[in-house]
């Protein structure tokens, strides 16, 4: 039977470990509150975006001449996979859920025969794909989220991925993050984002308020084409990244929630078993008091 | 057709929020190849945007203007959206920061040797367009 010291140790030890998640939790809890606020605003900017890209791709006939960010290089040789993770841990399955997916594509497409390059964005990505694929990562951006996801940071990892995909390092791009769904879930998401896949526009879109007139290009479609696709580059980024962080502080709050009370039953037990010790301690003096006082 | 509105919505989108939604007159957007002006009605059209800014009348009086740098603008019959990299109330700029950009662009641009004499860097242009803003409203 473990002796008392050792179970008043644990003891502390499991309430101190208790104090940090519940603190962990706490924080991440209103770290989220504040993700999500800065994701529903990003929404309005991403959505306009697309209603205007969808109008210029209708009016556009044919992806002849079109730039290369939208009809692609012509051919699929090699692809660079982006998993976006956290830089930290204790998230649940946060991290891990993105670096298995990751692994699951890059297998696949080396099945069939194509090449491929990782950009990780996150340090928990690199570390999880390091041990597989050490030659293929040829990038790892980290400490890109501090206080908040801010444009600038996505818009500069979209110019990041433009500057090799004008190099010609690879022909398709594509995306892995978790989409936020609700504090306790999160769903992992790939995207494809070069070449832009051609948005569909619903039939029910309320914007019909042109009456089917198409619309005047100033400069031209070209070259508007030309700035908007970057430019939509760097907003899939953003807001990529803005659910990423969410998800991240998420997954986080429901990991720690769940660790402080996985502590609280674990320091419900160290206490039963202490105060059984104890009296099991005391008993066992009176009896030998009592004995030996009777043996005299 | 349906009948021809008589406002135009305005909206300015930045990538972090819906910076301004109002409903105005008219609005004079500075466009690419020059300002123009965005009454009820308007064609339907697309085009960029460079660092200047937004002004919106209301009986031909400008009751706000916005400073825009890179972005487009989406103009229907009753509906003006400005997405812009970087937007905000010209009453908000900051003097001094502004013109200390526009000091860096400056020096960086006549540090840049391929710079041809000039034809200033893109970001000079925009600082100038934000501190030019920035002193309308001194």
């Amino acid at each position: 039977m473990a002796n008392l010291k050792d179970l008043r140790i644990r003891i502390t030890s499991v309430k101190s470990t208790q104090k940090i998640t519940s603190a962990m939790k706490m924080v991440a809890a209103s770290k989220l509150r504040r993700a999500q606020g800065a994701a529903e605003e990003g929404r309005p900017y991403a959505e306009r975006m697309e209603r205007m890209l969808g109008e210029l791709m209708g009016s556009l006939t044919t992806l002849d001449g079109a730039p290369k960010l939208l009809a692609g290089t012509g051919s699929e040789e090699t692809h660079l996979v982006v998993p976006i993770t956290a830089d930290r841990g204790l998230c649940g399955g946060f991290n891990g859920s993105i670096i298995r997916e990751a692994r699951r594509q890059v297998r696949d497409l080396q099945g069939q025969g194509k090449k491929v390059k990782l950009l990780c964005v996150g340090r928990k990505g690199r570390d999880g794909l390091n041990r597989n694929f050490p030659d293929l990562i040829i990038e790892t951006l980290e400490g890109l989220i501090k206080s908040g996801v801010e444009y600038p940071v996505a818009s500069g990892v979209a110019q990041n991925i433009v500057a090799r995909f004008d190099a010609g390092e690879f022909d398709v791009c594509s995306i892995i993050y978790n989409r936020f769904v609700s504090a306790i879930s999160q769903e992992v998401t790939g995207q494809q984002i070069i070449p832009f896949p051609i948005p569909e526009i619903a039939d029910d879109a309320p914007e019909k308020d042109t009456d089917g007139a198409s619309y005047l290009m100033e400069p031209s479609e070209e070259e508007i084409l030309a700035e908007l696709l970057p430019r939509n580059l760097s907003v899939q980024m953003f807001r990529a990244l803005l659910e990423s962080n969410a998800s991240e502080h998420g997954a986080r709050m429901s990991a720690m929630d769940n660790a402080t009370r996985n502590a609280g039953d674990m320091l419900d037990d160290l206490t039963m078993t202490y105060n059984r010790t104890r009296q099991a301690v005391i008993t066992s003096e009176l009896i030998e008091i009592i004995s030996g006082a009777e043996a005299l | 057709m349906a009948d021809a509105p008589t406002k135009i919505e305005l909206e300015v989108v930045t990538p972090a929020k819906l910076l301004l939604s109002v409903v105005a007159d008219m609005v004079v957007v500075p466009g690419a190849e020059g300002d123009f002006g965005v009454l009820p009605g308007h064609a339907p059209m697309i085009s960029t945007v460079r660092a200047g800014t937004v002004n919106v009348y209301e009986d031909d009086k400008i009751v706000a203007s916005l400073f825009v740098e890179g972005g487009f603008a989406e103009v229907t019959a009753g509906r003006c959206t400005v997405l812009a990299e970087n937007a905000q109330m010209v009453t908000d700029i900051d003097h001094a920061s502004a013109e200390k950009r526009l000091a860096a662009a400056r020096t960086a641009q006549s540090a840049d040797t391929d710079h041809v004499d000039g034809l200033d860097s893109a970001e000079v242009r925009a600082a100038e367009a934000m501190a030019a803003a920035a002193s309308s409203h001194k």
